[in-house]
């Protein structure tokens, strides 16, 4: 069954009240990113190319207004990346005009690190949580915004928006700084690094709300239409190109699909959805009784994933 | 965001919350009840949270809400909350952004990070337990952090047989407890979280309570924020210059309201101008309020950067470098006075100095009481001496621009917080005296460039003998010198400090202004201390010009200045008849980045050429 039905076309708008909280958490970003740009030497944004991404960027154009956000974007390229997420990445760097770097795990895609051989937990480890770090420690970036938001997962609802890492990239929720009022603790020694996360206060739905009253551009993915997809242990995998094995069986079909959240196409499930436009997904969206990252394999490859990931150093 | 609303008064507004209280008073096991009974959690929580429970749960085959929120490992294997987790929920009547706190006393820090940005405290107290420390001390952090409104709830009445009489003898005692607080409101509730008592719905097991259950109370209390009528402040956070015909100011606007045309002035110079333009990506607009991030035009050329303060001309923060505040310490290593942190207030970084400690403050009593240092979750009042003036309102006015942060310099941890309570004129009304022989005038007459010789290390490790021969040689090389040795000041300038942490800070900062003093006058001066705390050490590099302080660490080791022992002071130390006795009960912190380090067990003439080549190399001889 579907989890989304039509609504009629403009019926829909984002309410008054909501745009006044919007109107907040907006100003609260907007402050964290200029404390960032203010107090640090080298800041850089993870750009994921998603929807928490596609308004970092948006609340980063308005924080440096009328200057352009003074910091270059990190895509952790993986090789696995949905095609159209690649083409939307290019185009934004393109027509926003921000520095765009993109790294790869090299020697992981020498030696052929992939989700089938050799599962989401190595995979993720080598292909993400490696990557970023050999590029942050390359380039040398000393504070690293990141779109996490504390409603996603319960070790992220814990996290501080100025987040302290360790020379090595370590994160340990144990000793966490206190984090009191809007004063943030900026200060670092040398080879120490701060993650930064605009978003901490924001919801799924306040994503959503924000984009439909800000009009801002995201991947075709996060919207419903026909696409070719295999069901697999319960999940729905779009076969985005040919490297996907198919498993005895299984024959690719058209479905009208969507995507919660975007990440590597084979970790990343799609449901059945007819939320063609902003609005049926803000609708559909209220009706939802799943939580976001429900469709992310690596959420649920071990026992508090999430946090030990954070831990070794993935965002 | 075009089209916002003018009127806020409709529709659903945000309460943000906390929940706190003593460690298994059940903060956790509330809020996962709410979120379950008002039918908040989603399908594929409800299936994790049942697996959970029977794996890692501490309810049997029963739902252990706690683990909703409970998201570490470390929690879930401990079965207690470390740090704050945030969670967000909207019912038909209000939006939600509740913080659930530990109770454990070693995480206060956690809690009080959670209450800096609550409006309301939910605090509870188990029905079999009582009002216990921990349920004072939460109660007086949110009442230090200005949180008004308070629900008090008596948790676990399951156990007490739902009895009234152990309700209302809580609610009394806290009460009574309360008076000093200054909650706006109070209201007081039994509960079962575990059974769902009071929580979305009337108990049916209390018919004796009439009050409305704690979600209800959460939905009506009613909170507003008062900072859009106070006068204007917006802290600067950033400069915008994306080229050379566009200057704006970045930032939040801390308190009270703004429009194009309005005059500012800048809190440190005085000098006053008017707003031409406030910026945005939106196109831009005429007027700002309390909470918006802004960028802003000014008519005159002035001379404004990070660190300052805007405000309104007819209503001026204050503006001075010394204050009183209530601090509560959230570090295991004290607060000491007179030694340097680092403060954060707005925009500004600077160093400060905790001058004077007027009381500690009991959580349990309230009672003040005189201190030498603040120990780990303690509150008082302190003096507090700022580096450099900063502009600033007394807390209980405006709650932006009257609160800051301490940092440590080393760790660079979060070591404090504070809560202005107003400024002290003693520092406005002294002034410097301009001096007419300047510094640079006696260093020429003197013809040398002076400097300080810190020579550190452990007691025995052969400072002031090499200080001394160190001494003849210069004098002998016809440099002015004058040495300070700490045995000696400690009998004359010093001799009403011991030897607790608080007195080594202070001889320590003493003897680094006379040393600085004697720089001015052209010296080249040989100091020979202990030094234990490189915190000092640092703070006296940093009170002098770049190179004039070079920190010589005397190297030697605990066993040979025990062996050496010439003044008997570790054979007594070692017996327990000298306390805080450095190397023994007291620590010493090893230097760091010394500019030069000799070793305690070569000869004095290899150590003293040493030296002597370190001051060639920098041009002092």
């Amino acid at each position: 069954m579907p989890l989304g039905t039509k609504s009629e076309r403009g019926q829909f708008s984002v309410s008054r009240h909501d745009l006044v909280h919007l109107q907040r958490l907006e100003a609260e970003s907007i402050h964290i990113f200029r404390e960032v740009v203010a107090t640090f030497e080298k800041p850089v944004m993870l750009y994921s190319i998603g929807k928490d991404s596609s308004v970092m960027l948006h609340l980063a154009r308005k924080a440096f207004f009328p200057a352009l956000p003074p910091f270059p974007f990190l895509h952790i390229d993986t090789a696995w990346k949905f095609r159209e997420m690649i083409a939307f990445r290019d185009r934004m760097a393109r027509e926003m005009g921000f520095q765009l770097l993109v790294h790869i795990n090299q020697e992981g895609l020498e030696r052929g690190i992939n989700p089938f051989i050799h599962g989401s937990k190595l995979y993720t480890d080598v292909m993400k949580t490696e990557a970023l770090k050999q590029a942050l420690d390359h380039y040398g970036f000393d504070a690293a915004f990141g779109g996490a938001r504390r409603d996603e997962e319960k070790s992220r609802a814990k996290e501080r928006v100025f987040s302290f890492r360790t020379a090595s990239h370590h994160w340990d929720p144990k000793i966490q700084r206190p984090e009191l009022w809007d004063l943030y603790n900026t200060r670092i020694a040398k080879g120490e690094s701060i993650r930064v996360f605009p978003l901490s206060n924001w919801t799924e739905y306040n994503v959503w709300e924000y984009i439909l009253a800000e009009n801002i551009p995201i991947v075709p993915l996060y919207l419903a239409k026909k696409r070719p997809v295999v069901e697999r242990d319960g999940l729905l995998i779009m076969v985005d190109d040919d490297r996907l094995p198919l498993r005895p069986g299984e024959t690719p079909l058209l479905k009208t699909v969507r995507f919660r959240t975007l990440g590597c196409y084979p970790l990343t499930a799609a449901f059945e959805s007819e939320a063609e436009t902003l609005e049926d997904v803000l609708v559909e969206m209220r009706a939802m009784h799943t939580s976001e990252r429900q469709g992310r394999v690596i959420d649920h490859d071990q026992a508090g994933s999430m946090e030990k990931k954070k831990q070794d150093g993935y965002f | 965001m075009r089209c916002l609303a003018e009127n806020t008064e409709t529709g659903k507004d945000l309460l943000r919350f906390l929940t706190c209280g003593s460690v298994d008073d059940g903060k956790s096991t509330l809020i996962g009840r709410l979120l379950w009974d008002a039918k908040l959690l989603c399908d594929d929580q409800i299936v994790a949270i049942e697996a959970d429970s029977q794996r890692s749960g501490s309810h049997g085959q029963d739902i252990d809400f706690a683990l909703l929120l409970d998201g570490l490992q470390a929690e879930r294997e401990q079965g207690i909350t470390i740090d704050v987790a945030y969670r967000f929920f909207e019912t038909q009547h209000r939006k939600f952004i509740v913080a659930d706190t530990p109770g454990h006393e070693q995480y206060t820090r956690n809690m009080a990070t959670g209450a800096s940005t609550a409006d309301l405290a939910v605090i509870l107290v188990d029905a079999r337990k009582g009002i216990l420390t921990q349920t004072r001390r939460h109660s007086f952090i949110a009442s230090l952090m200005g949180i008004r409104h308070v629900i008090l709830v008596i948790n676990k009445m399951d156990l007490v047989d739902y009895d009234a009489a152990v309700f209302y003898s809580l609610r009394a005692t806290y009460l009574d407890f309360a008076e000093g607080l200054g909650f706006e409101t109070l209201s007081c509730l039994p509960v079962s979280a575990l059974k769902g008592d009071n929580v979305c719905a009337a108990s049916l097991s209390m018919p004796w309570f009439d009050g409305a259950p704690l979600l209800a109370q959460l939905e009506a209390v009613e909170v507003y924020s008062s900072a859009d009528s106070l006068p204007f402040r917006m802290p600067v956070q950033w400069v915008c210059r994306p080229d050379l015909d566009f200057r704006g100011f970045c930032g939040t606007v801390s308190s009270g309201h703004i429009a194009v045309g309005d005059t500012v002035v800048v809190a440190a110079s005085g000098q006053t101008s008017t707003v031409r333009r406030i910026v945005s990506f939106d196109g831009d607009r005429a007027e700002a309020w309390q909470g918006d991030a802004v960028n802003l035009v000014i008519a005159d050329e002035i001379d404004i950067s990070r660190g300052d303060t805007l405000a309104v001309p007819h209503d001026c923060p204050d503006f001075a470098d010394q204050f009183s505040a209530r601090i509560l310490w959230m570090h295991a290593d004290p607060l000491l006075p007179n030694r340097t942190y680092l403060i954060k207030i707005g925009t500004t970084v600077s160093g400060v100095r905790i001058n004077r400690l007027d009381c500690r403050i009991n959580v349990n009593t309230f009672e003040r009481t005189a201190a030498e240092c603040l120990a780990l979750n303690e509150v008082g009042v302190c003096d507090v001496a700022v580096d450099r003036a900063v502009a600033f309102d007394s807390y209980a006015a405006n709650r932006g621009t009257g609160r800051f942060i301490l940092i440590d310099r080393y760790s660079n941890d979060t070591v404090g917080c504070g809560m202005i309570l107003h400024a002290l004129r003693r520092a406005t009304n002294v002034y410097r005296h301009a001096e007419t022989v300047s510094k640079s005038a006696r260093v020429t007459l003197m013809h040398q460039k002076p400097c300080i010789l810190w020579l550190t290390g452990l007691s025995g490790s052969g400072k002031s003998t090499l200080a001394n021969v160190l001494e003849q040689h210069l004098h002998g090389l016809g440099c002015h010198t004058m040495l300070l040795d700490g045995d000696n000041i400690r009998h004359s300038l010093n001799r009403d400090l011991g030897f607790t942490d608080a007195d080594r800070v202070e001889n320590i900062r003493r003897v680094g202004e006379v040393a600085k003093l004697m720089v001015e006058a052209g010296l080249i001066v040989l100091v020979a201390f202990i030094s234990p705390f490189r915190s000092e050490r640092r703070m006296v590099r940093e009170l002098m010009e770049d190179g004039e302080f070079l920190e010589i660490f005397v190297d030697t080791p605990f066993d040979v200045c025990c062996r050496r022992d010439s003044k008997g002071l570790y054979a007594k130390a070692l017996n327990g008849d000298i306390p805080n006795f450095t190397g023994v009960q007291s620590p010493y912190e090893v230097p760091e980045f010394p500019e030069l380090r000799v070793d305690g067990t070569a000869d004095v003439a290899t150590s003293t050429e040493a030296i002597l080549a370190l001051l060639r190399a920098r041009g002092i001889l």
